[in-house]
């Protein structure tokens, strides 16, 4: 199954058949452990790795570092959960260091994250401070690397 | 201000010799007569060919399609700025040879002291050809298993030894046969040169084998030269180091580099791993004629064997995907390939077209683009199938195997119409 995984983290689109060819695990195989690892959730979902800014799309992303008061029994769990549930927020992670929770936002102005954070996160009980940074621009991505690719130097033929 | 005129100028005219002195010829002398024979190597032609043609996608080449792990160029860079810029000892820097010898002692048990028994090396070219002047005398034979890596051969000629070519063959994956190299043996056998896993056929021997190999090498007294630089690229059962096996330690020399596992081909650094005797000559020779491996890549070697685990287990990873993905495929378009189990080629047989190894390339770029090597380049055993190496990325084997599907459909409907049955080979 790893080796499964392992192709279709490259490629969402591998098919049976190509997986087959890959790792040397039978196509039917292949297609019984994809339903099995889609059924349980190892696979959430198969999707596109887009570079918006060269499509020509703009879009504006902010970093916005959280501190919360924890409350008994749910610690930071139910205010992570009211920030995610807005779409337009992009990840939520909890973090050690001076801040707490870690939030990617994605808006189509400035504005509109400045008032995402002003109207929506700060309003929202126990959140005691935000920190918000503007992504600038964007080198490598969830392992993408968004520049041009190094050139294959390499000669035609070689011995 | 005006430079005063030496006093004592002479014009240059006089210095001229008279025209007979002038009278120039071409030197008549002929040159150095075993390399004056020696021809180029048959990749030549094809790389002139294919190099100025659009739109080819090449097998054809001998070395891998990732660029050198970040973190290796970066050691590299950092020593550059700290001016590591020098000459190192002959023998290479101390701390990579420590580093070379308990690598080889966990990774396969083989033994070897880095202050006596270690080199740094311009890469296994160079460590081959200094072992092989420590080892032959004008005249002596080496037993060289044949398909094999282009410069074998040639070099044990500039050494002054003569080759002595052992079949091994396809049909069981190019295993060698200790009979065969038995009936090569001679008086004059002084040694026997073997890649595994190999240039160009991909092929690994057996623990079993090579102590088969072992036990003749003792009984004949002849050397061992082992070439592993494909070593961490072996898919299917584990590399056995030749240094490791009973009674090989002391008449082996293995080399092995950075090339191929690490994608350091430009940095031209590797090793050799033999007994102390023959390390000291190969170490005088390579003091001699040159000094030392480049300092730079032996810094970024260092940190090749600190640190870049995980970047060999992954490129590992993707050849072993490519190679199931491309032998099945040229299987299933008709030419026949048996599994390689290491190195990143794939070696298959051509005979199903009719055609030979020569007309095969030739054609295949001419009419699909698809770039790869006439066996024979390998020597005459190679004749009647190509070398693909599976150093691309997974798009273009997959499109290289649609051309050569379409190549080979043509080609065996030729072969049909003009009443050449297929299988027949040339």
């Amino acid at each position: 199954m790893r080796e499964i995984l392992k192709v279709l983290e490259r490629d969402g689109r591998a098919t049976p058949r190509q997986i087959a060819a890959q790792t040397g695990i039978p196509e039917e195989k292949v297609t019984q452990l994809l339903a099995e690892g889609e059924a349980s959730g190892v696979i959430r979902r198969y999707k596109a790795v887009i570079d918006w800014e060269r499509f020509g799309d703009e879009r504006v992303f902010a970093f916005i570092d959280v501190k919360v008061t924890p409350a008994r029994g749910v610690g930071f769990d139910d205010v992570a959960e009211r920030i995610y549930r807005y779409p337009e927020v992009h990840s939520v992670y909890l973090v050690s260091g001076t801040q707490d929770l870690r939030c990617v936002v994605e808006g189509r102005t400035i504005r509109e994250i400045a008032d995402f954070v002003a109207q929506k996160l700060s309003t929202i009980d126990r959140v005691n401070s935000t920190s918000t940074h503007f992504l600038l621009k964007k080198y490598k991505d969830d392992g993408d690397i968004f520049a041009e690719s190094e050139t294959d130097h390499r000669l035609m033929v070689t011995p | 201000m005006t430079m005063p005129e030496p006093e004592n100028h002479t014009p240059r005219q006089e210095f001229r010799f008279g025209a007979d002195d002038m009278a120039v010829t071409p030197p008549r002398k002929p040159l150095n007569t075993v390399i004056t024979n020696c021809p180029p190597s048959g990749i030549r032609r094809f790389f002139d060919i294919a190099q100025q043609m659009e739109n080819v996608i090449s097998l054809g080449v001998g070395e891998p399609d990732y660029v050198t792990p970040w973190r290796i160029r970066e050691a590299g860079i950092w020593s550059l700025e700290r001016g590591y810029t020098t000459y190192t000892s002959n023998s290479g820097l101390f701390p990579l040879r420590q580093r070379i010898c308990s690598m080889l002692r966990r990774r396969y048990d083989a033994h070897y002291d880095p202050e006596t028994e270690c080199l740094v090396t311009v890469g296994v070219s160079e460590g081959l050809d200094l072992a092989l002047r420590v080892v032959l005398n004008p005249g002596d034979e080496v037993l060289v298993p044949e398909p094999c890596y282009v410069s074998y051969i040639p070099c044990i000629e500039f050494a002054g030894g003569v080759a002595v070519p052992v079949k091994t063959d396809a049909s069981d994956g190019f295993r060698l046969h200790a009979d065969r190299i038995e009936a090569a043996i001679t008086p004059r056998t002084k040694a026997l040169l073997l890649g595994s896993p190999a240039n160009p056929t991909g092929a690994t021997q057996s623990r079993e084998d090579l102590s088969r190999l072992v036990a003749l090498a003792n009984r004949h007294d002849f050397y061992l030269l082992s070439d592993e630089i494909y070593d961490r690229l072996t898919y299917v059962g584990a590399h056995t180091c030749l240094g490791s096996l009973p009674g090989a330690r002391e008449r082996t020399i293995v080399f092995n580099g950075f090339s191929k596992a690490y994608a350091m081909t430009g940095w031209r650094i590797g090793y050799i791993c033999a007994p102390e005797p023959l390390t000291t000559l190969m170490t005088r020779v390579h003091q001699y004629t040159m000094l030392c491996a480049p300092h730079v890549s032996q810094v970024a070697a260092i940190e090749a064997l600190d640190n870049a685990e995980p970047d060999v287990e992954a490129m590992v990873a993707d050849y072993d995907r490519r190679r199931r993905l491309f032998v099945n495929g040229l299987n299933e378009i008709g030419l026949d390939c048996y599994e390689p189990k290491g190195a990143f080629y794939a070696f298959p047989s051509i005979r199903r077209s009719g055609l030979s190894s020569e007309e095969f390339a030739e054609r295949l770029l001419m009419e699909e683009r698809v770039a790869v090597v006439p066996g024979t380049a390998f020597g005459p055993s190679g004749e009647g199938h190509v070398r693909c190496s599976y150093a691309t990325a997974l798009p273009q084997l997959e499109q290289a195997l649609e051309r050569m599907g379409r190549f080979m459909r043509r080609t065996t409907e030729c072969n049909t119409d003009t009443g050449v049955t297929a299988g027949a080979g040339r």
